[in-house]
């Protein structure tokens, strides 16, 4: 379903990525770990088709969704317009069910900023679901959360890729979540000519 | 406890106290009339309909500059900020235009295109754009690439992104660039409007400098102050904070 054929990605002079090939099939979950600064979540952005500068090709549904380290929401709209900004083609109801999914009920009227953080993540989370996304990506979604929240989010988290079962491809520094949420672990390590996976 | 709401009210009323004491040291009406000494010059301009005629035409110019200066200039330099090569193209210009004397650029388009309101409304446009590019430039750099990102995957609309990820990431900009623009743009109008067009607050000044009535100077001078504190308390001031109220929380 997603079928990655990378030959090389460079910032100038330098190869960030060598030859990576990897596909993903449909409602499978992919853990993408490595080493910081390998390039990670360049490999992320080359998926995600937010950095189209390389060479080779990826294919990947038309429906996906992104969840950021940060929550990057719209802090100057309503929490219910963050999801139905993103999918107009979602109805209020269902918008507040998606908010009611991830704990969110009854504060579509607030802004993010009236969130605290882990209420923002999971903002992010209903957004990437609300769509019913073929494609889900992650750049490190717990990170940076205290133990009892990131265990909250990861429960969450299962339970939404469970219930959708989008293709889903995250990156992430921890084995325990990899191993909890992924059906397969690739390993971003450096090679002779950029990064490579195995 | 003090009312810091008062503040300003106590410094205007010690502005009118300077300047009735200046007026009293100088002891010429011809030169610097008392403040009370206004108010029949400005009943009869009333009276005569002069003044609010006057005061339109200078209004519709400053309207006309104002919308043109905004939207070229949030354009050029919304698109110097977001592209390094525009930037690297237009940017020699603008050095050019913002060290352009605005006396210059006015009297170039009064030659070039001759006494006309066409020439008037293009030389104070002109004369603006580059101060709204500059700080919409600004903006341009500062846009968050993360909620691009976001806009790109989840596939918005142009429409969508401009108006709900772009443009309010822009609204602190657009608002320091209108403001600075409206006080600059209405002092422009009026040097446009005394070197060449027959009407408007310029106009008059030019004609009662010619006559050596300071009163009357003083009266179109303060009309269009007053029209523009208008502008600026009920439209800026308000647009201002509803685009900012989702920072309050």
């Amino acid at each position: 379903m997603i079928r990655v054929e990378i030959q090389e990605k460079r910032f100038g002079s330098v190869a960030v990525l060598g030859p990576i090939a990897f596909s993903i099939g449909e409602g499978e979950t992919v853990a993408l770990t490595g080493l910081s600064g390998v390039g990670k979540t360049t490999l992320l952005r080359l998926v995600a088709g937010i950095d189209c500068a390389f060479r080779g090709q990826i294919a990947r549904p038309d429906r996906q969704a992104i969840v950021f380290q940060e929550p990057t929401l719209l802090p100057w709209r309503s929490t219910l317009d963050n999801l139905t900004l993103i999918h107009p083609s979602l109805s209020g109801t269902d918008a507040e069910e998606a908010l009611g999914a991830v704990g969110l009920a009854g504060k579509g009227s607030l802004f993010p900023g009236q969130l605290s953080l882990g209420q923002q993540r999971r903002l992010s989370l209903a957004r990437a679901f609300a769509g019913r996304p073929e494609f889900l990506i992650m750049d490190e979604p717990f990170a940076s959360l205290d133990k009892d929240t990131s265990e909250t989010m990861l429960t969450l988290t299962e339970n939404l890729i469970a219930k959708h079962r989008p293709a889903t491809l995250f990156v992430t520094h921890s084995m325990t979540e990899a191993e909890r949420l992924a059906d397969r672990i690739l390993n971003l390590h450096a090679g002779p000519d950029g990064a490579v996976v195995d | 406890m003090q009312d810091t709401r008062l503040t300003p009210v106590l410094s205007i009323v010690g502005l009118l106290l300077l300047w009735v004491v200046a007026a009293f040291l100088t002891n010429d009406p011809q030169i610097l009339p008392q403040p009370w000494d206004l108010i029949p010059p400005l009943q009869q301009e009333m009276a005569s309909g002069a003044l609010l005629r006057n005061l339109g035409a200078t209004l519709l110019r400053v309207v006309w500059a104002f919308a043109l200066a905004m939207t070229l200039g949030t354009i050029i330099g919304l698109s110097m900020g977001r592209f390094p090569v525009v930037n690297r193209w237009l940017d020699p210009w603008l050095v050019i235009f913002l060290n352009l004397p605005a006396l210059v650029l006015i009297v170039l388009c009064y030659l070039w295109i001759g006494l006309t309101e066409a020439a008037a409304i293009i030389a104070v446009t002109l004369n603006k754009i580059p101060n709204v590019a500059t700080i919409l430039r600004e903006g341009g750099r500062a846009l968050n690439t993360e909620l691009d990102a976001m806009a790109q995957v989840y596939r918005l609309s142009w429409r969508t992104r401009m108006r709900h990820v772009i443009l309010p990431q822009l609204a602190p900009f657009i608002a320091a660039a209108a403001r600075s623009g409206l006080s600059l743009i209405w002092k422009i109008v009026l040097v446009v409007e005394f070197l060449g067009r027959s009407s408007g607050v310029g106009f008059q000044i030019h004609l009662y400098f010619q006559l050596f009535d300071v009163a009357m100077v003083l009266v179109y001078a303060f009309s269009f102050i007053a029209v523009m504190l208008v502008i600026e308390w009920l439209v800026l001031q308000p647009w201002e904070r509803r685009v900012r109220r989702w920072r309050v929380v």
